[in-house]
């Protein structure tokens, strides 16, 4: 393969290098082409990132910036990475497989007309590459050949970890103008709305008590809520249940809602479909309390209790009650 | 305003996944299947645009002759009409499902205002079908967006990310890729079921591209060979169960 592999890469929320980006460029090295990183945003911002970039291999960070471009605008932002791929030649262009990775990514596609494989675990430099990539949430794994030039693709979080590069390099920083048209420029973040404070937030808990089917009504989740309560833990759900309104979709862990990762899951009447299986894989351990011991989220759980969850969540708060003396 | 969706037909698919012997597909034998999850709800979110504004909506899909059955649900919930692009049932790849989708709007006869997606495919997670289409069509488009409020020609878009939800302003006509939870989808009346089996339904076929994201084959990775250690049946298993949250420092 000739010509650079270029990656897109984000500053997380402490200035340094976004950990998923950072795994995209280790992932990257496997394509054994000198490695580029593009970003966009003031060189100001480049600089703290420098040393893990050099890190990871980086030999130059390609920064854009425009006085457009301040606020997150998708277009304008994938014509700044297309042009860098083009004025280089690169030949792999990739980023993180985040929303926004995803999103630029698959506007880098449209633009140069290639296609992009989405959310790789693994990929065999050749010609053509091939790569393995996640479906289902992670339920099922596809190996497929990309047919073109540059290769795109995102990748997978946690599929390889940030790994610093054998050969360690300088990231030598160079700023440069996009030429980015007015329909670059027409879809833009024109408000950020803070979330409202308070409550235990689902993603960043260290324990999620959850509820399925088998809790059977709005108010069924009231022996849940207690023993969140005395947790100190969110409460989540599955599908099934903001499917029959019985909980908030902000509730709802899975494929197409919340993915956590908690100390401890403890999932009560929950059958384990798959959907609801891509959510909670995140976990260090999962409880399950289901009267079925046939049910499928038994063969992911550490700790199982056969029962119904109506019996055994109420006795569950009643011993931790006992055992603080309450 | 003239609303379209675009749907996907997908199993549903219950706690273990098995594949076909040539490994090219899931094995649908014991499944039945359903609109994937984030187009169900673009579907609902296009009725009640159409609810709120007056006009007219399209649902499209790009499936199997057995799609239709998807179409006639999305019909049930209050969509007009429908196109089916008919497929002998083999996957096609991003660009070419995004190629015939332009091919099928391009050849309407009205032009549409909104164009909805689900942001990804619950089977095919390849999220990059509606920003193709917008591309190819030279329409404004987001993806990933939980709230839609359509005043005169421009549609306000919230997305939800971390610490808050971002919003954007297009003017429309644009391509809007929405996530679950936008809305919660009605359950199709009786009534609406009856009137859906005689809405229009426009078909063609056309020949399948060759695909440039080349599936070779399925696999249904490895289990995690977890040892499960059982704690106990019914309200007796409590003490067991805070012993394994002390143990775990998670209470005192």
């Amino acid at each position: 393969m000739s010509g650079p592999a270029l990656v897109f890469v984000e500053q997380g929320p402490d200035g340094a290098l976004d950990e998923l980006s950072g795994q995209a460029l280790a992932f990257a090295r496997r394509l054994e082409s000198p490695l580029h990183a593009v970003l966009v945003g003031p060189v100001a911002a480049a600089e703290p990132m420098r040393p893990d970039l050099g890190a990871l291999g980086v030999s130059t960070v390609h920064v854009a910036g425009h006085p457009s471009l301040g606020a997150f605008a998708p277009a304008a932002w994938a014509q700044a990475i297309a042009e860098t791929a083009a004025r280089l030649s690169a030949a792999a262009v990739l980023a993180a497989g985040s929303e926004r990775g995803n999103e630029l990514l698959a506007h880098v596609a449209a633009r140069t007309e290639q296609p992009l494989a989405a959310n790789c675990v693994s990929v065999t430099p050749g010609d053509p590459p091939e790569v393995t990539r996640v479906r289902w949430g992670g339920s099922l794994l596809e190996q497929a050949r990309v047919h073109g030039s540059p290769l795109l693709l995102t990748v997978a979080a946690h599929a390889v970890a940030a790994e610093p590069a054998p050969a360690p390099q300088e990231a030598e920083i160079e700023t440069f103008a996009p030429e980015l048209s007015e329909a670059d420029l027409l879809v833009r973040i024109s408000e950020r709305v803070p979330a409202a404070a308070g409550g235990v937030s689902l993603a960043a808990a260290d324990v999620v008590v959850s509820g399925g089917r088998g809790v059977g009504s709005a108010e069924g989740f009231s022996v849940l809520e207690e023993l969140a309560e005395l947790l100190g833990a969110a409460v989540g759900c599955s599908r099934a249940v903001t499917s029959a309104g019985w909980r908030p979709h902000t509730d709802q862990v899975g494929q197409t809602g919340t993915k956590i990762a908690p100390e401890i899951y403890i999932a009560c009447g929950i059958s384990g479909a798959t959907q609801h299986m891509a959510g909670c894989k995140g976990a260090k351990k999962l409880l399950a309390i289901n009267p079925d011991g046939e049910a499928s989220i038994f063969a992911s759980a550490d700790y199982a209790v056969i029962g119904d969850l109506h019996q055994v969540v109420p006795a569950i708060s009643a011993e931790l009650r006992k055992a603080r003396g309450t | 305003m003239n609303v379209l969706v675009c749907v996907k037909r997908v199993p549903v698919t219950g706690g273990k996944i098995v594949l076909t012997e040539d490994e090219q597909a899931i094995s649908t034998r014991h499944l039945g299947f359903t609109v994937s999850p984030h187009e169900e709800c673009g579907a609902e979110e296009a009725v009640r645009l159409i609810e709120q504004h007056g006009g007219s909506s399209t649902v499209l899909t790009l499936g199997p002759p057995e799609a239709e059955e998807q179409l006639r649900d999305a019909m049930a919930l209050g969509i007009n009409r429908a196109i089916h692009i008919v497929t002998d049932g083999a996957e096609w790849d991003p660009q070419a499902s995004a190629a015939a989708i332009v091919a099928a709007i391009s050849s309407a006869e009205e032009p549409y205002d909104l164009i909805l997606f689900g942001n990804e495919s619950a089977d095919g997670g390849n999220y990059q079908v509606p920003i193709r289409v917008a591309h190819a069509l030279a329409l404004p488009c987001v993806t990933g967006i939980k709230a839609i409020e359509v005043q005169g020609g421009t549609a306000r878009c919230e997305q939800e990310v971390a610490g808050g939800r971002d919003v954007y302003e297009l003017p429309l006509p644009a391509v809007i890729s929405v996530q679950e939870g936008i809305n919660l989808p009605r359950y199709p009346s009786v009534p609406g079921r009856m009137r859906a089996k005689k809405k229009p339904v426009q078909a063609s076929t056309p020949p399948r591209p060759e695909s440039r994201l080349e599936m070779l084959r399925l696999a249904v990775p490895g289990g995690a060979g977890k040892q499960t250690e059982i704690l106990g049946n019914g309200p007796e298993a409590a003490p067991a169960v805070v012993g394994v949250l002390r143990e775990l420092g998670l209470v005192p």
